[in-house]
């Protein structure tokens, strides 16, 4: 087993968090994701020293932690650009040219998908469908959907992107959820289990009365 | 082609900018259906919802009200919400959680109340970014209004709902799959049986996993009743449905209307709906309830939008997605980008479905790019054999779950409706269609 994050890599923030994160569980483990997800807002990836003190807090090994995460296409174990775009390339964005679009964006950004930028600003990814197919074909920046995207839409994109022109709107990689939830649970299991108790007992009161 | 105006039961509130905010919410009828259920018993609302035959609206179309009636007994229950909404060109999920997390939360909450659950987690895809943000905002407003957390609404229930993210795996769609995912594991989908959650669900306790859009219709029908929701829809296909319609339309979008009463036709090419196909272009197929789904030409476009009746046309409505393809579309290109989803999200537990989305990706890959042999097509259809016996529909399962079989879909549908088009591009090698 390894010792309880200490430290360490994660700010102190972060751990306060990721402890009132697994709070909301009937199990620590269930925590993992929406904690991988906070050490990628801190570090924009999963660095090695994250993942091991995420293990630290949930009772994990590191290797369990990174058995969990590397299953999953947005938490990235190797470093990515401040920008991650994620062009659909789908049925339904297919049909709408998409692949012409790739081919622009490949040359416009001078890489192709899985590759970043030389100067750290952007990683291409070939994206699977992101469910904007009314707005086909579309793409995600750090999973903030732009819509209906022409060639000449997309270089002005990454013109703002990078003057800074879209920071309010599009944060950098791995912030996901900006709204933090107001509290921890609000009820206890006890009462939980009581008030089921009194309502299964009225049920069945109310079944042999009929 | 008029089609028939039917109340908008899920999408009532979607003309407003604020329609996710708990002022709007709560200015438009909002929580009354919790307010009503809560005056009732547990097992009154749960009896309400199998009176009107909710069929699931996440893609295997199963009555929710059965599902919460096969639950085992047990001190602890839990609900999930499956809002991991990634079946290609299905996008009607994202719109509810972004636009009106009240009416999903009000569900929830209903939902809990009427299996008496311990708790509610709700996992939303982790792509959605913004409807993370307004499913959590939302939830922060109803516990301050009373409508989750302790003694909701002073009624003496309490539950607490959590907003779960994903992080990208098509596969984690898949119930069991998706509790495994909330259990903070790989999203590997689990042995059946059990079939059920029901039976053996999260942690190993009873648990009902429902669809995010069947969960927003369960406001208005307990306000409205459910005759009124009976009322519409025929046989067991009731209430209205929302269609993501994708592809060579000229009005892709999400569309909510009443199943049954309304056709394949109409979706595509109502004024009011679709608009018709642009440039002047014929249709040449459809893929119906998601691109596991086999596909329909021209000759169903009349069938209706009911869960039987496209099930016994040969297909399914699945998801509720609709892509439409016109007649400038390369079917070997279409079937081979569908294929090469399947291959990349594969789990990767069964051998036939890991191994055999990748050698159907190749070969169909070939075929397209000119380097296709003539013995190919027999081969595809005896590689999808190997995934789902008979190639027939519902298929034969050989993997845990229904990702392997949904592969042949459509690739024999492909081959089905074009095998000229296949042979066209080995024997000239490559794309007609340039």
């Amino acid at each position: 087993m390894t010792s309880p994050a200490a430290g360490g890599h994660l700010s102190a923030e972060v751990v306060a968090r990721a402890r009132a994160l697994i709070g909301l569980y009937p199990h620590p483990r269930s925590a993992l994701i929406p904690i991988c997800h906070l050490a990628q807002e801190q570090d924009g990836w999963l660095r090695p020293e994250a993942i091991e003190e995420i293990a630290g807090l949930l009772g994990l090994e590191p290797a369990e932690v990174l058995g969990t995460a590397s299953f999953y296409e947005m938490l990235h174990t190797e470093p990515v650009g401040t920008y991650v775009i994620s062009l659909c390339t789908n049925i339904a964005c297919m049909l709408r040219g998409a692949y012409d679009l790739l081919e622009h964006v490949e040359t416009s950004l001078g890489v192709r998908p899985g590759a970043t930028t030389a100067d750290g600003m952007f990683t291409l990814e070939d994206a699977e469908c992101i469910a904007d197919c009314g707005r086909a074909p579309c793409l995600q920046v750090n999973h903030r959907f732009v819509g209906d995207v022409t060639p000449a839409s997309f270089d002005r994109l990454v013109d703002d992107l990078r003057a800074g022109r879209l920071a309010d709107e599009i944060p950098p990689h791995g912030t996901l959820v900006r709204v933090r939830r107001a509290g921890g649970l609000r009820v206890d299991d006890a009462t939980i289990r009581a008030e089921r108790a009194a309502a299964a007992a009225r049920a069945g009161a109310g079944a042999e009365g009929s | 082609m008029a089609v028939a105006e039917a109340p908008r039961i899920v999408t009532s509130r979607l003309g407003h900018e604020d329609s996710h905010t708990l002022e709007r919410y709560l200015a438009t009828g909002g929580y009354e259906g919790l307010r009503k259920a809560l005056t009732m018993t547990p097992a009154a609302v749960a009896s309400e919802v199998d009176a009107v035959s909710l069929l699931g609206r996440g893609g295997a179309g199963f009555p929710a009200g059965r599902k919460w009636s096969m639950l085992r007994q047990a001190p602890t229950t839990y609900l999930v919400v499956n809002g991991d909404e990634s079946e290609p060109a299905t996008f009607k999920d994202h719109m509810l959680v972004e636009r009106d997390p009240h009416q999903l939360i009000e569900g929830v909450v209903i939902a809990a109340y009427a299996i008496q659950a311990s708790r509610a987690f709700v996992y939303v895809r982790g792509e959605f970014a913004l409807g993370l943000e307004r499913v959590q905002a939302a939830l922060n407003e109803a516990y301050e209004h009373g409508a989750v957390g302790a003694d909701i609404f002073g009624s003496g229930f309490s539950v607490d709902v959590v907003v779960h993210p994903g992080a990208g795996a098509y596969i984690c769609g898949e119930e069991t799959a998706l509790l495994e995912s909330l259990e903070g594991k790989r999203g590997f989908p689990r042995i059946k049986p059990p079939y059920f959650p029901a039976a053996i669900g999260l942690y190993g306790e009873p648990t009902v996993v429902n669809n995010v859009e069947t969960l927003s219709n369960l406001p208005w029908v307990m306000v409205n009743g459910s005759e009124a929701f009976t009322a519409l829809g025929a046989g067991r296909s009731t209430g209205t449905r929302l269609f993501a319609l994708a592809g060579h339309v000229h009005n892709p979008g999400v569309y909510e209307v009443e199943m049954v009463k309304t056709t394949f036709r109409d979706l595509v090419y109502d004024p009011g709906l679709g608009g018709g196909i642009p440039g002047g272009r014929q249709l040449k197929a459809i893929i119906p309830g998601g691109v596991s789904a086999p596909w329909f030409g021209p000759g169903q476009l009349d069938l209706p939008l009911g869960q039987d009746e496209v099930g016994e046309a040969g297909s399914m409505l699945g998801s509720g997605s609709i892509v439409v393809m016109d007649d400038s579309t390369c079917v070997v290109r279409a079937a081979w980008r569908i294929t090469r989803f399947f291959w990349r999200e594969s789990c990767g537990q069964c051998t036939p479905c890991r191994e055999g989305s990748g050698w159907l990706e190749k070969i169909l890959r070939r075929i397209e790019d000119g380097a296709g042999r003539e013995s190919d097509v027999d081969l595809l259809m005896d590689v999808c054999d190997n995934l789902a016996p008979g190639v027939s529909w519902p298929p034969q399962q050989t993997t845990i779950c229904v990702l392997g079989s949904s592969i042949p879909s459509s690739i024999a549908s492909a081959i089905r409706m074009f095998r000229d088009e296949f042979l066209v591009h080995v024997k000239e090698g490559g794309c007609p269609h340039g």
